[in-house]
């Protein structure tokens, strides 16, 4: 006889009504989730990628930042679990008209909706708003605060390739002080087992960031030795011309991944960037193409993590 | 003003000299014209008689920080609901701040504050003018016309006189008409988009830091300044241990240097900010608890010489966004004596300690009377239960805003009966003693 089946994951293996970060998360709540989007990632390899588990259901973007790739990853996710999508630009809303965030959140409610992503430029703007509806929301990053799937997409595309994350050496590089990607990324790894290093200039790294239990390095070289995963973080244009950096040349000079640098992290040290890239800014173009790149792969993750985030998050919502 | 009012048998706290004990207080034409400590002399002839049972008879709160809104934004305050709210919390004297509009940055103004203080205002209102024209930090007001018209301190409110040019003028030009510059003291480049304490907190929370410097820089720059002129400096609200050397170096070399703090930075630490809660979204900023416990200390040793409300009301509209972009500011005014007496229940104050900060310090800032259990002092009295245990409510605050951090609060002592010039401008509803006629 074979051993017998596990059990079924309890519904409670994932008890929180939204996501609206890492933090707070527990490590086997992390690998459900990474359980389920392991499964989800076959799903969209098929030629039939429709699932019916959120049919009926109604799903909002409410991006109030523009963004093109999480806003379509999770247009893809809710769509190929069978939900309704709807997409709310905010060009075209009555928040240009000067509507509060919380009457918006109201005025969807109205609408009922199932679950709601949403994406805001100020820092605990999607928990106040999850605070004013009935149904679930994810958060799809707020401020410098959150982005807890692109964490989750980033540890599965790790797990995948590496195996594990327990005992990797990590090394989150460049703007750090206004990444929400980094403090999602730092607060899960650091969850899962792994060891981070963050790297950048001063002027970009968080105050008290050590207290969070990494390792802090202004040396690029000296802090990629020895490094299984290089993250790299978008440099926002606007920061790059005297204000926390004095240019672009300086900026790539010493921050910037090219092969050079990338010869000092482990051999198998893999690359991944959050995207969209800035090319010749923080990212060598040979290397963002390179072998080591998990770039492209890092953007297919992005559903299927996003599709078993809908997927947990609609098995709470009332008749599910 | 009516028959005299003997308060009998009230513990007495003078914070002026530090004396306490068991004693009572007559009051005839709204100043206090005897002090007996000790046994309990008979009721004069006339004279009207509350028995103060034990409870804590003191000089009422004199807050130097209050932003009231009054003229031009009436839906968040008006100097009376203002005043309603300070007599609720046993403040009889409020200094109002001038960024209203418009500006208390002329003389006409401050007469329009006082006569509408005097119309519509149950407790003293004296109002703070504008050191700089329009709070612009270009050009200085009127200080001797201002002070002439009844201005009693100058100060740019919330925002700091950044310019040290313009900041040396105004201190030299200060010091010829004895004038008192209250300063903001944050430079406003270093706050940047800073919303909260810069540290691990702001990190994990995602916000933009303000560092201790922003404050420092700016007091030390004006200490220098101060040396220079040898003006009377008072800088509002200091918020971290670095600014208590700073000012107890000052003190020691002989400047006329002072300094305030926030009640909300005595009670209050970043970690109140939880999950985003922009009614503790203020400036100064709240610190860590270590910064926090800095400052008690500081209070307790006296290097610290003012406790400040830092009222600030605002409506539900400017609080109830995402915490970036909230207004800073909290209420402060009725739960000043309340929250202030935690220092006391919890062993980190003396009560006389603590009413020192609220009413004689600051009073002597303002070379006013107030502030003294003492005969020919004006008749500002408030007694204190300081063992009455409740629940802050705020829809039962007397502000038009409801703006509290202290909402939900278990707090314990309040201001039971509070007198203004002898006159009763609040009771508490647990406060049930009658002024009865004296039987001699």
């Amino acid at each position: 006889m074979s051993e017998p089946a596990p059990p079924p994951a309890p519904a409670s293996s994932f008890p929180h009504r939204h996501l609206l970060g890492i933090e707070g998360l527990s490590r086997p709540e992390i690998e459900h989730l990474l359980d389920r989007a392991d499964a989800a990632v076959d799903i969209s390899r098929q030629v039939e990628k429709k699932r019916s588990t959120l049919r009926g259901r109604t799903q909002i973007n409410l991006f109030f930042e523009p963004s093109t790739r999480t806003q379509s990853s999770f247009e893809l996710a809710g769509k190929r679990l069978g939900a309704d999508v709807m997409n709310m630009s905010v060009a075209s809303s009555s928040v240009k008209k000067g509507e509060t965030l919380i009457d918006t959140a109201a005025t969807l409610n109205a609408m009922r909706p199932d679950i709601i992503v949403v994406r805001h430029h100020a820092a605990g703007a999607v928990h106040l708003l999850a605070r004013k509806v009935d149904c679930a929301v994810v958060n799809a990053g707020d401020g410098a605060h959150e982005h807890p799937t692109q964490a989750l997409l980033d540890a599965l595309t790790i797990r995948r390739n590496k195996g594990r994350i327990e005992g990797l050496r990590v090394a989150i590089c460049g703007d750090v002080l206004h990444s929400r990607v980094a403090r999602s990324n730092i607060i899960l790894l650091q969850a899962l087992g792994a060891r981070v290093r963050v790297i950048g200039p001063s002027t970009l790294i968080p105050a008290g960031i050590a207290r969070f239990g990494v390792e802090v390095f202004t040396d690029m070289r000296a802090g990629l030795d020895g490094c299984d995963i290089v993250m790299m973080l978008r440099l926002q244009r606007e920061r790059m011309n005297g204000s926390f950096v004095p240019s672009v040349k300086e900026y790539f000079r010493y921050f910037g991944l090219d092969g050079d640098k990338l010869a000092r992290a482990a051999p198998d040290a893999l690359v991944m960037h959050p995207g969209p890239m800035n090319r010749g800014v923080e990212i060598a173009s040979d290397v963002a193409d390179g072998a080591q790149s998990l770039i492209r792969e890092q953007v297919e993750m992005g559903v299927a993590v996003r599709m078993a985030v809908l997927d947990v998050l609609a098995s709470h919502l009332p008749n599910a | 003003m009516g028959e005299p009012l003997l308060l009998a048998d009230a513990h007495l706290v003078d914070p002026a000299t530090g004396r306490e004990g068991r004693g009572s207080v007559l009051v005839r034409d709204g100043r206090i014209a005897d002090v007996a400590w000790g046994a309990t002399p008979g009721t004069p002839e006339g004279a009207r008689r509350i028995d103060c049972a034990g409870l804590t008879l003191a000089p009422g709160l004199v807050d130097l920080r209050a932003f009231v809104g009054e003229p031009g934004a009436e839906h968040r305050e008006t100097l009376a609901s203002a005043s309603a709210a300070a007599a609720a919390g046993g403040v009889t004297t409020l200094v109002c701040m001038p960024d209203t509009n418009p500006v208390i940055d002329g003389a006409p103004i401050v007469d329009f504050v006082l006569r509408r203080a005097r119309d519509t205002a149950c407790v003293n209102v004296l109002p703070a003018a504008a050191i700089t024209k329009g709070l612009e930090g270009r050009e200085m007001t009127e200080f001797g016309l201002l002070q002439e018209a009844g201005a009693v301190a100058f100060t740019d409110g919330l925002k700091a006189v950044t310019n040290a040019q313009v900041m040396r003028r105004a201190l030299t030009y200060a010091r010829d008409f004895g004038a008192l510059l209250m300063q903001h003291v944050e430079e406003p480049d270093l706050v940047g988009e800073g919303v909260m304490n810069e540290g691990e907190m702001a990190s994990r929370l995602g916000l933009a830091g303000i560092p201790r410097e922003a404050e420092t820089v700016m007091l030390e720059r004006d200490i220098r300044l101060v040396r220079l002129t040898r003006a009377r400096y008072h800088a509002a609200m200091i918020s971290c241990p670095d600014s208590i050397e700073i000012v107890r170096q000052a003190k020691h070399d002989g400047l006329p240097v002072t300094c305030g703090i926030s009640i909300n930075n005595l009670i209050l630490n970043e970690g109140d900010i939880g999950g985003y809660r922009t009614f503790c979204k203020l400036s100064p900023p709240l610190r860590t608890e270590e910064d926090r416990l800095a400052m008690v200390q500081a209070l307790a040793d006296g290097v610290i010489d003012v406790i400040v409300s830092d009222h600030n009301p605002q409506d539900v509209e400017t609080k109830r966004l995402p915490f970036a972009e909230a207004a800073d500011g909290a209420l402060g005014i009725e739960t000043l004596l309340g929250a202030g007496l935690r220092l006391v229940h919890d062993g980190s104050l003396t009560l006389p300690r603590l009413l020192a900060a609220l009413t004689s310090g600051p009073a002597g800032l303002l070379r006013r009377e107030a502030g003294r259990l003492a005969p020919g002092a004006p008749a500002d009295l408030i007694l204190i239960d300081p063992e009455l245990p409740y629940v802050l409510d705020k829809t039962k605050l007397k502000s038009r805003s409801k703006n509290s951090p202290f909402d939900e609060a278990r707090l314990q002592g309040a201001a039971v009966l509070t007198l203004v010039a002898g006159r009763e401008v609040f009771r508490h509803d647990a406060f049930t003693q009658d002024a009865s006629a004296g039987t001699a």
